[in-house]
């Protein structure tokens, strides 16, 4: 096992398909001035590689949590307290996002300035895509995720 | 209250009792009946961007219902000029009226407006994305003309790939009736989406309208090229004439959702087969129809 510090207080993301883990962190806004350990292509028994990430004294919204199962499907979110694990799930594909992610359609009303009105999205699955509930405009994959 | 956003709010029920309910309206205005169902209620109008025809039409069908009619028809002559938010001038003028009729050209407009106004919206077209009641009124016109919506050959001609009202009324057909088959027609550069292309079509080049029931032409637009000699080349690469209408089956009929520019020759107005002007006609029953809906619905 490779020694990898432990944190105190902050977020643990395991079993990332091998080689996404900075999509993620991508994703999780980067490293801003936090400490963040990348683990990449580590051996593992439940996936022939995987990555980790973790990000000392960082909390991610929950919604952007979920967010990973776009990129990285299998992979566990532990959250640590005070050196100890209070909490450890799987990202879950959710049906619908709103919120995190901004609309790419320059036209939407999403994206007119003042309007009081926040992004939302539904996910559809086979393939991957997501849909602005305003615009009704579609994107493939992951591509609102790291725009 | 019930709000109308999109076609694909409607239920195949929602949408036949719609379409019975237009039939009412077409009879009464008909026989010269006067309405006065909606005689108390006013309809707000609020176009933040320009479209005469839609306009008069929904005006004239709330005049049809006895109720009244207030708003404004250019982005210039509102608040938005002095940048109050599209929600803000909704919620306002929700204050004024019982039903409010919006276009914009902003894609999720009437779906923000439902969501803050404390009457119905019915979505008069917002930009790119939806134009629920002329699709209706396109659905109610081969219903009339034809006597049904099932088993149709329908060829649509022109803008297929920006064309809202063909994705519109593509949607419609594949998603509530059975038998359509489409023959696509249309410029390489202004082929049907993917997302269109389902069940029985076929896709060409050619003006083919020897076996369609219905012929759905559009107007190629010059906004949606940046280079204006490739308009040049494309704007009159499909014209119905009078020879066109020869080849074409006796009961066929030719719509239009209007303006023209020269895509249909004026001297086909007189065959009976082209019906673009009392599809704008059937536009009026349909929105009383749905104004109705709108009124009574329960959301
Ligand atoms: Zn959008």
């Amino acid at each position: 096992m490779m020694m990898v510090k432990h944190i105190e207080n902050g977020t643990v993301i395991d079993h990332i398909d091998g080689g996404k883990a900075l999509e993620v962190l991508k994703l999780m806004g980067g490293p801003n001035s936090s400490t963040v350990v990348i683990a990449v292509n580590v051996p593992s028994t439940k996936h022939k590689k995987k990555d980790i990430l973790k990000m000392e004294g960082v909390y991610v919204d929950e919604r952007k949590l979920d967010l990973i199962s776009l990129i990285a499907p299998s992979a566990t979110v532990n959250i640590i307290k005070n050196g100890k694990l209070v909490e450890k799930r799987p990202v879950k594909l959710p049906t619908e996002v709103s919120g995190v992610l901004t609309c790419l359609n320059p036209k939407c009303i999403t994206n007119k300035d003042r309007e009081p009105v926040t992004t939302k999205f539904t996910v559809e699955k086979e393939p991957l895509r997501l849909i602005c509930v305003y615009c009704n405009k579609e994107f493939e994959g992951t591509s609102l995720l790291t725009a | 209250m019930k709000d109308i956003i999109s076609i694909s709010d409607f239920s195949k029920k929602e949408f036949t009792d719609v379409l019975a309910e237009a039939d009412k309206m077409h009879s009464a205005l008909q026989k010269g009946k006067a309405l006065d169902t909606l005689k108390g209620k006013i309809m707000a109008v609020m176009f933040f961007e320009a479209s005469t025809r839609t306009r008069l039409s929904f005006e004239s069908a709330m005049n049809r219902l006895g109720g009244s009619v207030l708003g404004f028809a250019e982005p210039a002559s509102t608040s938005m000029a002095k940048a109050e938010t599209i929600a803000d001038t909704v919620n306002t003028v929700a204050q004024y009226s019982d039903v409010i009729v919006m276009r914009s050209p902003f894609p999720g407009a009437a779906q923000l407006a439902s969501e803050v106004s404390s009457v119905p919206i019915i979505n008069g077209g917002d930009g790119s994305r939806e134009h629920p009641t002329q699709t209706m009124l396109d659905l109610f016109t081969i219903k009339k003309e034809k006597g049904r919506l099932d088993n149709l050959k329908v060829a649509m001609i022109g803008d297929l790939k920006y064309g809202r009202t063909v994705h519109s009324l593509c949607k419609a057909f594949n998603n509530y009736f059975k038998g359509i088959e489409f023959t696509f027609i249309a410029p390489e550069a202004l082929a049907i989406p993917n997302e269109f292309k389902k069940g029985k079509y076929h896709e060409t080049g050619k003006l083919e309208l020897e076996d369609a029931d219905v012929v759905y032409m559009t107007r190629i637009q010059k906004e949606r090229f940046a280079d204006p000699t490739e308009y040049e080349k494309l704007k009159s690469v499909y014209k119905i004439t009078p020879k066109i209408l020869e080849t074409m089956k006796k009961d066929a009929i030719v719509m239009h959702p209007l303006p023209r520019v020269n895509e249909i020759d004026w001297r086909c107005d007189s065959d009976s087969r082209c019906i673009y002007f009392k599809q704008a006609y059937y536009g009026v029953p349909t929105r009383m129809a749905l104004i109705q809906l709108a009124l009574r619905g329960g959301k």
